[in-house]
C-alpha cells in the first residue's frame, strides 16, 4: 500500500488527438521517454528478426541463393545495425528511462530534456540509416550519398543515445533519495551506471571513426578509410563484441532486481556483487583500442615478452568481463536457495543471464588465435547470444515494472511460456552459428564483398553448416514469434488487463513505494532511505534475514 | 500500513558539473579515439616509408601555437569567474566570461586561419582526410565551449547569481578542452 497521493498527471485526456501526441513528443517525463524508447524498439525488434531470419533463410539454400544477390549485402546490414543500435542498447536505455528514477526516489530525470532530444536524435538518425541502407547505401552500397547518409545517420543515432545515457547517468549519481549512498542504490540502476560509464568511454571511440570514414567517402582520396567497405573494416568494432557485452550489462541488473523481489529476502553479498557486475564493464577497454585484443595463434612459441603482451590485454578485455558475468550470475544465483516465488520477469532474468555469461564466454574464446574462429560465424552466433539476451532482459523488465508504468499486470500464465521460448529461440540461433564457427564457416560484422560475386555475401552452405543453418533459421523464427506474441500480450494486458496494487510484486525498492501506475512526478514525498532495502524494513515478516 | 520517513526535497547535487563532467568525458574520448587512429596511421605510413604529411603542405605553427597559448589565459579566466561568482562579485565575472570568450573565439580564428593558409584539399590523402576530421571535431568543441561561455554568462549576469555551478561547470569543460587539445596539438602540429 502506498502511502503517498497521486499527483495530477499533465498528461491529455484519452482521445484529445493531436494534444496527445503534442504531449508525448514534448515530454519531459521519464517514463515516457523511456515507453518512446521501448515501443520504437520493439518495433525495431520485429523487422530485425524477420531480416536475421531472411538471412538465416538464405544460409540454408545450398545450392543458390534465395534472396536477390544484390539485396544481402543491404539486408546483412540492417541485421547488424538493427540489431544493435535500433534493438539492444535502446531497449536498455528505454528500461532504465523508465525504472531508474522511481529507484531511486527521484521526483524525475536530470536533465529530462536532453533525454527526449536523444530518444528523437536517435529515433531520426535509425530511420535515415534504414533509408539509406534501403537506398543502395551503408556498408558496402553502391550509392555514394546513400552510403555519406548512413554514416551521418548512424554518427546522429548514436549521439541521441548517448545524449540519453549522460542524462541517465547523471540521474544516479545526482538525484538518489536522501540516505541511499552508491552502496544503496538497487541492482538494476547500479548495473545501468556501469553501462553508462562505460558507453560514454565506448561510443564516442565508434563515433569519431565513423566521421573519419565519413570525411574520406565524402572526399574520395587514395585514403585507406575511403570506400564503402570502411564502415565495416574500420567502425565494425562498434556492432560486435566486445563493444556489445557493454550493453548486455544491465541484463544482470534485471535479474539481481527480480531474484531479491522474488525471494522476498535481502540479496548478499551486496559488495561482491556490484564488484562483480562493475568488473564485466573493462570490457570497455576492448571497445576503446578499436582492434580486436588477441591471443595470437602459435602462442605457446611466442617469447615470454610477446606472451605477456598478448595475456596482459587479453585478461582485461576478455577475461575480467568474464569473471564479472560469472560471479554476477552466480553470486546472484545463490539467493534462489531461499525458495522463490515463481514468475515471469524471474524466468527471463534467468535465462537473459545465461546467455549473456554465453556470449562473454564465447567472445573470450572467439579471440584466441589457436582456436582458429577468426572470420567465422562464431563471431555471428556470439553477437546473437548477447543481442538476443538484451532482447530477454528487455521483456523481463517490463513484465517486472511494467505494472508501475501501466497500472496493469501481465498474466503469469500467458508470459512464463514465452520466456521458455524465447530462450530456446536465442540458444537456437546463436549456438550453431559458433558450432558452424568451429566448423569454420566465413562470417563477417559486415559482409564481404571482394571474393567474385560483387555484393553478394559468400555463405558456405555445404558440409556440416547446413544443419546448423537450419537450427539457426529455426532459432530466429522462435525468437519473432516470441516477440509478436510478448508484443501483443503486453499491449492486451497494459491496456485490458487486470488491475494491479501498487505493490505487486512484494517488492523491496522505492519504485513499489508509490501509486500504480506512477504519476508524473512519481512521488508526494521525498523518502528517507535507511538500507538497501527499505520496502523490506517496513515489512516484518521478512526481516529474519536482516 | 507501509510508511517509509520522509524528508524535504534535498537541495541539487550539482547536477551540471557531473553532467558537464559525464560530456566531458565522452568528448575525452571521442578526440581520444581520433588521435589513435590518427597515430596508427602515421606509424603504418612511416614503417612503410612513406611520407606522412604531403610534400607541399605547410603548416602555420604560429597559428598552431597560437591556439594552444589562448588555451592557458582562457582556462585562467573562467578560474576567475569561479572565483568572483563565489564571491558574489557580479562585474568581475561578468568580466571573466566575457574574456573567457574572447580567448575561445581567439581559438578559433587560429583555427581558420590554419585552414586558410594551408590550402590543403580534403581529398589529398589519407593524411588530409584524418587531419580535417580531427581538428574539424576540436573546432567543434571549441565552438560548444563558447556556446557554453555565452549561455553561462548570460544566466549569471541575467541575475541567477546563485547559480554558481554553471559557472564551475564551464570551467570544468575549458579545463578538459585545454588538456585534449594540448594532446591533439602535440600530435598533429608538434611531431606532426
Amino acid at each position: 500500500m502506498t502511502t503517498i497521493d497521486t499527483h495530477a498527471t499533465s498528461a491529455a485526456p484519452a482521445g484529445a488527438g493531436l494534444a496527445s501526441v503534442a504531449d508525448w513528443v514534448t515530454t519531459t517525463d521519464h517514463k515516457k521517454i523511456g515507453r518512446m524508447y521501448l515501443g520504437a524498439s520493439g518495433l525495431s525488434m520485429l523487422g530485425a528478426v524477420v531480416v536475421a531470419a531472411l538471412l538465416a533463410f538464405e544460409r540454408t539454400d545450398a545450392t543458390g541463393t534465395a534472396l536477390p544477390v544484390a539485396s544481402i549485402t543491404q539486408l546483412f546490414s540492417v541485421y547488424r545495425f538493427g540489431l544493435t543500435y535500433m534493438v539492444m542498447l535502446p531497449l536498455m536505455i528505454g528500461a532504465a528511462l523508465c525504472v531508474v528514477p522511481l529507484q531511486l526516489g527521484a521526483r524525475s530525470l536530470a536533465f529530462p530534456r536532453l533525454a527526449a532530444t536523444g530518444f528523437w536524435a536517435w529515433f531520426v538518425g535509425s530511420v535515415l540509416a534504414i533509408v539509406s541502407i534501403a537506398a543502395n547505401g551503408g556498408p558496402n552500397g553502391g550509392n555514394a550519398r546513400f552510403v555519406d547518409l548512413f554514416t551521418l545517420a548512424t554518427v546522429l543515432a548514436l549521439l541521441g543515445l548517448l545524449a540519453s545515457v549522460v542524462s541517465l547517468g547523471t540521474s544516479i549519481l545526482t538525484t538518489r533519495a536522501p540516505g541511499m549512498n552508491m552502496r544503496r542504490v538497487p541492482w538494476f540502476s547500479w548495473s545501468v551506471l556501469v553501462m553508462c560509464v562505460t558507453v560514454l568511454v565506448a561510443l564516442p571511440v565508434v563515433i569519431g571513426t565513423l566521421l573519419y570514414v565519413f570525411v574520406a567517402h565524402r572526399y574520395p582520396s587514395l585514403s585507406d578509410l575511403n570506400g564503402n567497405r570502411a564502415i565495416g573494416e574500420w567502425a565494425g568494432f562498434g556492432f560486435s563484441q566486445p563493444t556489445t557485452i557493454l550493453f548486455a550489462i544491465p541484463v544482470f541488473g534485471v535479474l539481481a532486481d527480480t531474484v531479491a523481489t522474488s525471494t522476498h529476502a535481502r540479496l548478499k553479498p551486496r559488495g561482491a556483487i556490484f564488484a562483480a557486475i562493475a568488473l564485466i564493464g573493462t570490457a570497455m577497454y576492448g571497445a576503446a583500442v578499436q582492434a580486436p585484443v588477441v591471443i595470437r595463434a602459435g602462442f605457446s612459441s611466442l617469447s615470454g615478452n610477446e606472451k605477456v603482451s598478448d595475456l596482459l590485454p587479453f585478461a582485461i578485455v576478455h577475461v575480467l568481463p568474464l569473471l564479472g558475468a560469472f560471479l554476477a550470475l552466480a553470486l546472484t544465483a545463490q539467493g534462489l536457495k531461499r525458495k522463490p516465488t515463481v514468475n515471469a520477469p524471474l524466468v527471463f532474468g534467468l535465462f537473459a543471464a545465461q546467455l549473456a555469461l554465453l556470449g562473454v564466454a564465447a567472445s573470450a574464446l572467439g579471440n584466441i588465435g589457436d582456436a582458429g574462429l577468426a572470420g567465422t560465424t562464431f563471431e555471428e552466433g556470439t553477437w546473437l547470444a548477447l543481442v538476443y539476451a538484451a532482447v530477454l532482459a528487455g521483456m523481463g523488465a517490463v513484465a517486472f515494472w511494467g505494472p508501475k508504468l501501466w497500472g496493469r499486470s501481465m498474466p503469469l500464465k500467458a508470459t512464463l511460456p514465452l520466456a521458455l521460448l524465447g530462450f530456446g529461440g536465442a540458444v537456437l540461433a546463436s549456438v550453431p552459428m559458433m558450432i558452424a564457427g568451429f566448423a569454420d564457416q566465413p562470417g563477417a560484422v559486415f559482409p564481404a564483398v571482394e571474393r567474385g560475386v560483387p555484393g553478394a555475401v559468400l555463405f558456405d552452405y555445404s558440409g556440416p553448416s547446413e544443419l546448423w543453418n537450419f537450427l539457426s533459421l529455426g532459432g530466429h523464427l522462435l525468437v519473432l514469434l516470441t516477440a509478436l506474441a510478448f508484443i501483443a500480450l503486453a499491449l492486451r494486458s497494459f491496456t485490458k488487463g487486470e488491475q494491479v496494487g501498487d505493490d505487486p510484486w512484494d517488492g523491496q525498492t522505492l519504485e513499489w513505494a508509490t501509486t500504480s501506475p506512477a504519476p508524473e512526478h512519481n512521488f508526494a514525498a521525498i523518502h528517507v532511505v535507511q538500507s538497501p532495502e527499505p520496502l523490506l524494513d517496513l515489512k516484518p515478516s521478512n526481516r529474519s534475514d536482516a | 500500513m507501509l510508511a517509509l520517513p520522509s524528508a524535504p526535497a534535498p537541495a541539487p547535487r550539482r547536477q551540471v558539473l557531473v553532467g558537464t563532467a559525464l560530456v566531458v568525458a565522452a568528448a575525452a574520448s571521442l578526440v581520444g579515439g581520433m588521435t589513435a587512429l590518427f597515430l596508427r596511421f602515421r606509424s603504418v605510413a612511416i614503417d612503410n616509408g612513406e611520407l606522412w604529411v604531403p610534400k607541399d603542405v605547410k603548416f602555420s605553427m604560429v597559428g598552431a601555437n597560437v591556439m594552444w597559448i589562448t588555451l592557458l589565459p582562457l582556462c585562467i579566466f573562467a578560474q576567475w569567474a569561479v572565483y568572483a561568482a563565489k564571491r558574489g562579485d557580479r562585474a568581475h565575472t561578468g568580466v571573466a566570461l566575457g574574456l573567457s570568450g574572447l580567448m575561445a573565439l581567439a581559438f578559433i580564428n587560429a583555427q581558420a586561419f590554419i585552414y586558410a593558409t594551408t590550402k590543403m584539399p580534403v581529398n589529398l590523402g589519407t593524411y588530409s582526410v584524418m587531419f580535417y576530421a580531427l581538428t574539424g571535431v576540436v573546432l567543434l568543441l571549441a565552438i560548444v565551449g563558447l556556446g557554453f561561455t555565452i549561455a553561462a554568462a548570460f544566466r549569471y549576469l541575467g541575475g541567477r547569481t546563485s547559480d554558481r555551478e554553471v559557472v564551475s561547470a564551464h570551467a570544468l569543460y575549458w579545463y578538459a578542452f585545454a588538456t585534449v587539445f594540448t594532446v591533439v596539438w602535440f600530435v598533429v602540429y608538434v611531431t606532426k
